[in-house]
């Protein structure tokens, strides 16, 4: 078993902009369920809108790139609205099942070949991604920190996904001390009581609908920008409950946790599937073939994952006393 | 004595002097099963009502439709004069009618005094931009100083800090009330104040109460608890089968042989230990 291979892949990927786009949607996941309570399912199609919306933006309506990230934004409020109005009265579960049909949805109206000179049906688009790289200001090179060795593309892109979720984070903190973080948490506990107070909850949680939607663009920008292709089988559930894995495994309602969340996760999942291909071409797992190894890492993380919210339900850095109370 | 209350002739749905809330033909149906069947009925202002009557007679149900949090199958109420029906529970609690629940609605992820806190209406901070900014500094200390007299009023300044999770079902519905009061309501309507809060307690919560309509405040309050309506009530509403069956002042309705069987039940003083041993 190669273990600096292992250790360089596990340590790469904390700061990996995919990374970086996991923890930007589960920061607007957080705002949804963490301090809301509104039970999103969908939190991949508010990734999709935003990668659709750029990649569209700037491919079929020409815009400038910058601008078509601008136009990316606004396309998520637009969805946020469609997918809120007529369904934020609705009940919690109720919602979850709407949100991830939604989802569903978006996906295949992006696959469908009715639409494919403008989406590019099941082939996606790519080719939007040259003017992201021709802004970078930092000279051709190799940048070596510790253990990490990134050329200056590479370190631009890093640079350029881990600034979001910096402000991310910082809104959500200035956000959720404000009046307007209490309403919302308020509404989280028990909104009929908020109602009772004079605050219009049907508007609170459209604004946390659309404000959690947009990081969940944000991330979506990002995750195409690195990948430099935009394909509708990226936006399937599963990835909706990666970030729902992240988000738990750092804690709902904390600011910190979406970042430590997302870091350990996947730093996890590569150190996982390093191990186990390690130990398979070795011969110590006879009863698995290397095919299987990957199958096999998502058994393990999702017994972890129910693990940790039996035993550890705040997560890393949440609030045991936050949720102590359910009752 | 009751002139100073009502116009006329004392009877159910009886005018009065100086009504702060006005209901007209309020029904509400569940199937079959009519909640709520109410023909006239007048709040006076600045006195404590109490709305009384058997399990099942309409009185949350009624409270639900005035507060807009169930909508009615027919019925106009005005608030201070203007219409209220088909309001939204928000703007109602707004407008200065502002209510509590049967079952205690805190808020248990948060402490006791951000409960406190988010009572208070007309707060710049709760606009998302003017949050962000810090605008809202000023307003939230004379906020948390007003939270702080009446968390010390109502004896939970000491729980100040904790999750509202963790207050006994007395003290929650304690917070529940004094967190209503942030919104300085015009009326207030109790939905059963005194539920589960120990005795020692209730008496200073009856003062207070009676300090509320010294300073203005208009009070309904639901309670089964016939010693506390007699003891601070100025008047006496009675509901039966979702209609307003009698009304009057306290000493005279609770006297009255017909409202105490017909409605509160032959044996409504009786502990109920006595009543199943002498089956």
């Amino acid at each position: 078993m190669d273990w600096t291979q292992t250790f360089n892949l596990t340590v790469g990927v904390i700061l990996d902009p995919l990374t970086a786009a996991y923890i930007l949607c589960a920061i607007g996941l957080s705002v949804h369920f963490g301090f809301t309570g509104l039970l999103n399912f969908g939190q991949a199609a508010f990734a999709a809108v935003g990668a659709y919306g750029m990649a569209i933006g700037y491919l079929t309506l020409k815009l400038p790139l910058l601008v078509a990230m601008g136009f990316a934004l606004v396309c998520v409020v637009i969805f946020a609205l469609i997918l809120g109005v007529p369904t934020l009265r609705l009940r919690a579960d109720y919602l979850a099942i709407v949100t991830i049909a939604a989802s569903e949805v978006f996906r295949y109206l992006m696959s469908t070949s009715a639409f494919k000179d403008v989406t590019g049906g099941s082939n996606g688009l790519s080719q939007f991604g040259y003017d992201f790289f021709d802004w970078n200001p930092i000279p051709v090179g190799k940048y070596t920190f510790g253990p990490f060795d990134w050329t200056e593309d590479q370190l631009w892109i890093r640079i350029f996904s881990f600034s979001l979720v910096g402000i991310a984070t910082l809104l959500v903190w200035l956000m959720m001390r404000s009046p307007w973080g209490r309403v919302l948490k308020g509404i989280r506990e028990d909104e009929d009581a908020v109602r009772s107070l004079g605050k219009n909850v049907f508007s609170y949680k459209l604004q946390s609908l659309i404000i959690g939607g947009l990081f969940a663009g944000m991330g979506g920008i990002v995750f195409v920008l690195s990948m430099s292709n935009v394909q509708p089988q990226t936006w399937v559930t599963n990835f909706t409950f990666m970030v729902w894995t992240v988000l738990l495994l750092g804690g709902a309602a904390s600011m910190l946790g979406p970042i430590a969340g997302g870091m350990v996760f996947f730093a996890l999942w590569v150190f996982v599937n390093e191990i186990l291909a390690g130990m398979s071409s070795m011969g110590w797992l006879p009863f698995l073939d290397p095919a299987q190894v990957g199958q096999v890492r998502f058994i393990l993380i999702g017994a972890a994952l129910m693990l940790l919210v039996i035993f550890r339900p705040q997560g890393m850095f949440g609030n045991k006393k936050e949720l102590r109370f359910n009752g | 004595m009751a002139n100073d209350i009502v116009v006329g002739k004392i009877e159910p749905g009886c005018k009065k002097v100086d009504p702060i809330l006005v209901a007209d033909n309020v029904t509400r149906q569940f199937g079959g099963l009519t909640a709520v069947n109410v023909d006239h009925l007048e709040i006076p202002r600045g006195k404590i009502t109490a709305l009384i009557g058997p399990n099942g007679a309409g009185k949350t149900t009624l409270f639900n439709l005035l507060t807009g949090f169930d909508k009615p199958n027919t019925g106009s109420w005005q608030f201070e004069g203007k219409n209220l029906a088909g309001v939204a529970s928000y703007k109602v609690a707004r407008r200065g009618m502002v209510r509590t629940f049967q079952l205690t609605k805190s808020l248990n992820a948060m402490t006791v005094i951000e409960n406190m806190r988010l009572g208070a209406q007309k707060q710049t901070g709760e606009n998302l931009f003017a949050g962000l900014v810090q605008m809202w500094r000023g307003q939230e200390a004379r906020i948390t100083a007003a939270a702080d007299s009446l968390l010390a009023r109502f004896k939970l300044d000491a729980k100040r800090e904790d999750y509202a999770g963790s207050l006994s079902g007395g003290q929650r519905k304690l917070l529940e009330m004094a967190r209503a009061l942030m919104s300085e309501p015009k009326l207030i309507m109790l939905d059963e104040p005194m539920a589960g809060v120990n005795p020692a307690l209730t008496q200073s919560l009856l003062e207070h109460i009676k300090g509320l309509k010294a300073n203005g405040t208009t009070v309904l309050f639901v309670e089964h608890d016939m010693h506390m309506v007699r003891h601070i009530s100025d008047w006496v509403i009675v509901m039966a089968e979702g209609k307003v069956v009698a009304e009057g002042e306290p000493s005279v309705v609770m006297k009255d042989q017909a409202v105490i069987d017909a409605y509160l039940g032959a044996q409504h003083d009786t502990d109920l230990g006595t009543m199943k041993k002498g089956k």
